[in-house]
């Protein structure tokens, strides 16, 4: 049997990690999720010779075993639990070279947890440019390691590193600095009431606050004398041992490290001048927003149209195919469209993080945090919640994935659940048909159009709303988040092409397979709502209507049957029975019926209030003219009025009628209950409004 | 008042000087920011905050009221 070789990948974040990990592993890697904690798994193998595997786990970015976030509490809760099945045969260090005093901090940690540990030094083309020289055998020797000096963008140097994972047991277990001897008298208290545990790992156990199974805080309390001093003075301690440890580091780089100022370029000062700065910065920020909004409004409408009328034609050929009969219809009216309601989004999803990608990839992204913290932050929400919130303004599907870029969980917690707010672009059609109906089409001030205003004013109240509920969230949400604002700014670096795919395809998959579940079985359960009915009315439709209407067409009476037979269906009774809970907002029950299957999708509204009126066509003009001759029941006039009008828009901009949003917030909170929360407090909210507004108008 | 990194202009440097309130989270101390070494104000955001520095080769942004806990000795 092959050797299995489990490795740890561990390093600071914009080190190249992921891709010294790709290049490892190539696309033989399967993402997931750590256990309760929505930060993500990476595992990856490689083959490393004939009868050796290496079982590579790409472990979040993180500064220091300190860990002030969940990414970094996973990589201690590991190191630090010898039981746990990933626990590392080797640790792989990757560092930046021109980052190489921070880089090794981390360093010098994990080597003190007694695991064997590869240094990678990254990034090696740049040393030339930087003016950058290596003493390799005395850094060697000096940090008690062996190193792998890699170019992971020429794809350098990773053969060398190979072979250094599969002669791992070599490599010396001994730590290479003594950095708690500045309080030796202290620390040898601590080894001696737990002689047989690493001194390293015990003082971790004290000062941090994660899960470490037996061995934790109390239990070193209790089980002996040692008592652990105050919360200050343990700071205290960490500040002494992080001085200690960068002594160390400069006496290791002042032999093994020299830089020649003269040559380096001065890239980055030029970028930044322009790019942090106080008007242009802001002007080129809106620009990119400007560019990725293009992307996933208007260029992937090709793409959704293409398979639009692909998953169209598979159901009728199907149909065709096949012989009729309630399992078929199943096939061609349930599951091809439902499956079509997954794929259509792939293009946007796609797009968005193509550009994520290559604004993370090339360092623009922690331009885009420092020049949005001080607005987000009074919200609530970080820098990068911007790029979520603009492209919620397209779909909420990719803005809630997109969310994943946030650190800070609470942060991110706030920006997925504010973010469906925003207007997306399947509201639209159903804006468009209400206020061509009920919003006179006049002027203001000769240039602005009633109609125009109301549509811009829903987009602005979907933002402000956004923004609102967040600032009330971050009030209202106690949950401990210790992240302080210090963000590394890193170089510019031109994207490798291969992590920018592998990324698009990674978050493609996770909605495909995560959400994609979610929705199909949601659509299927709509459709058979929509398709049976409990009793002989929908079983007859057919005879009843031929009764009633001896004369029509045959195209008629078709619409007439499927008008009847959605009345009698099971959504059209829940439909008629929601009819007393919708009356007060001004709708009768086939909008009921419309509010319910919009549930599948917003658009869906104006397909179904065409099968209901049984207008034969999906054209705006046919619908909008059926639609303004309807009749209410209650008040005689037109049913579709400024306030039903008014008070519908007002709906559908804040209640949560999207199926694959809230799948989509399951995946990513790995929990139902953010979801059904949103759903509750977005529909309360939505009825509230609606209703006022309905009230006020009437 | 006293010198800190808060009232620097953009383009001087300076020295940190002790690192004395626990403030001061122990993450900024592990990019860098440590006693004796150089920082430099790179730019600002708009109202001072967030402020973008380079300390000792890292590059890094830093809220104003952490900044303002951090004292220097300018050099120029």
């Amino acid at each position: 049997m092959a050797e299995q070789i489990k490795v740890s990948l561990i390093g600071n974040p914009n080190t190249g990690k992921t891709s010294v990990f790709n290049l490892l592993t190539g696309l033989n890697q399967k993402v997931g999720n750590y256990p309760g904690i929505t930060v993500e798994k990476k595992v990856g193998v490689c083959k490393l010779s004939n009868d050796t595997k290496a079982h590579i786990l790409d472990l979040p970015g993180t500064y220091s075993l300190n860990a002030s976030s969940l990414d970094e509490n996973v990589v201690i809760e590991l190191l630090l639990d010898k039981s746990n099945k990933d626990y590392p045969d080797v640790a792989v260090v990757v560092s930046d070279v021109e980052n190489l005093k921070r880089n090794l901090l981390l360093y010098t940690q994990i080597k003190d947890l007694e695991i064997p540990v590869i240094l990678v030094i990254n990034m090696a083309d740049r040393m030339t440019r930087k003016g950058i020289s290596l003493d390799i055998p005395l850094l060697e020797k000096e940090l008690n390691t062996k190193i792998a000096l890699i170019s992971a963008r020429k794809g350098e140097g990773i053969e060398e590193l190979k072979r250094l994972i599969e002669s791992y047991r070599v490599l010396s277990k001994e730590p290479c600095v003594n950095a708690l001897s500045f309080a030796s008298d202290y620390f040898e208290r601590l080894q001696k009431a737990f002689p047989d545990q690493s001194l390293y790992k015990l003082w971790l156990v004290i000062t941090q606050d994660v899960n470490f199974r037996k061995l934790n805080k109390q239990n070193i309390s209790i089980t002996s004398d040692f008592k652990i001093k105050s919360e200050s003075e343990l700071k205290r301690l960490q500040q002494k041992e992080t001085i200690k440890r960068y002594q160390f580091i400069n006496n290791v780089l002042k032999n093994g490290l020299s830089i020649d100022e003269k040559s380096a370029t001065g890239l980055r000062a030029r970028l930044d001048r322009v790019l942090t700065h106080k008007f242009w910065g802001y002007f080129i920020f809106l620009g990119i927003l400007l560019l990725i909004f293009q992307a996933i409004y208007d260029w992937s409408s090709y793409p959704m149209d293409l398979i639009d009328e692909a998953f169209a034609w598979a159901s009728e050929a199907a149909k065709a195919a096949l012989p009729s009969g309630p399992f078929v219809d199943l096939i061609t009216e349930g599951i091809i469209p439902g499956l079509g309601g997954i794929v259509i989004f792939i293009p946007q999803i796609a797009f968005l993080f193509l550009f994520i990608s290559i604004l993370e990839e090339s360092g623009y992204m922690s331009r885009v945090v420092f020049l949005m913290d001080r607005v987000m932050r009074r919200f609530g929400l970080s820098g990068k919640s911007v790029v979520p919130l603009v492209s919620g303004t397209a779909c909420a599907i990719p803005a809630v994935m997109a969310s994943r870029n946030i650190e800070n969980w609470k942060e991110r917690l706030i920006t997925i659940l504010v973010v469906p707010f925003t207007t997306c672009a399947a509201r639209l059609p159903v804006y468009l048909i209400i206020i061509a109906l009920v919003i006179p089409d006049e002027k203001v001030f000769w240039v602005f159009g009633y109609q125009s205003l109301t549509l811009m004013l829903l987009y602005f109240l979907g933002f402000a709303t956004a923004v609102g509920s967040a600032w009330v969230l971050n009030k209202l949400l106690k949950i401990k988040s210790k992240s302080y604002f210090v963000i590394e700014m890193p170089g510019y670096k031109i994207p490798l092409f291969k992590n920018v795919a592998i990324n698009v395809i990674e978050k493609t998959k996770a909605f495909v397979f995560g959400a994609g579940k979610i929705i199909l079985a949601i659509s299927i359960i709509l459709w058979v709502l929509a398709s049976f009915g409990p009793n002989e009315k929908f079983d007859m439709a057919e005879e009843i209507v031929n009764k009633e209407y001896p004369n029509l067409s045959d195209e008629e009476l078709d619409q007439k049957i499927a008008s009847h037979k959605l009345e009698y269906s099971f959504i059209g009774y829940a439909g008629k029975a929601i009819e007393p809970v919708v009356a007060p907002l001004g709708y009768d029950w086939k909008i009921g019926i419309g509010l319910i299957s919009s549930f599948a999708a917003r658009e869906v509204f104006v397909g179904t209030l065409a099968t209901i009126y049984s207008v034969g066509s999906d054209e705006e003009e046919t619908i909008k003219n059926r639609m303004a001759a309807e009749i209410s029941p209650v008040t005689g006039g037109p049913l579709f009025n400024l306030a039903s009008g008014i008070s519908l828009l007002l709906f559908y901009a804040f209640a949560m009628q999207c199926m694959s949003t809230l799948a989509i917030v399951k995946r990513e909170t790995n929990s139902w209950k953010w979801p059904l929360a949103q759903l509750v407090f977005m529909s309360i909210f939505a009825y509230g409004v609606a209703l006022i507004a309905y009230q006020v108008l009437k | 008042m006293n010198t800190t990194i808060a009232t620097l202009k953009r383009g001087q440097r300076a020295l940190i000087k002790e690192i004395t309130s626990d403030a001061i989270p122990l993450k900024l101390l592990e990019m860098g920011c440590l006693p004796g070494n150089e920082v430099e104000l790179i730019q600002t955001a708009p109202f001072q905050c967030p402020m973008y520095l380079n300390i000792n080769g890292s590059h890094l942004a830093i809220r104003k009221e952490i900044a303002a806990q951090i004292e220097v000795q300018i050099i120029y």
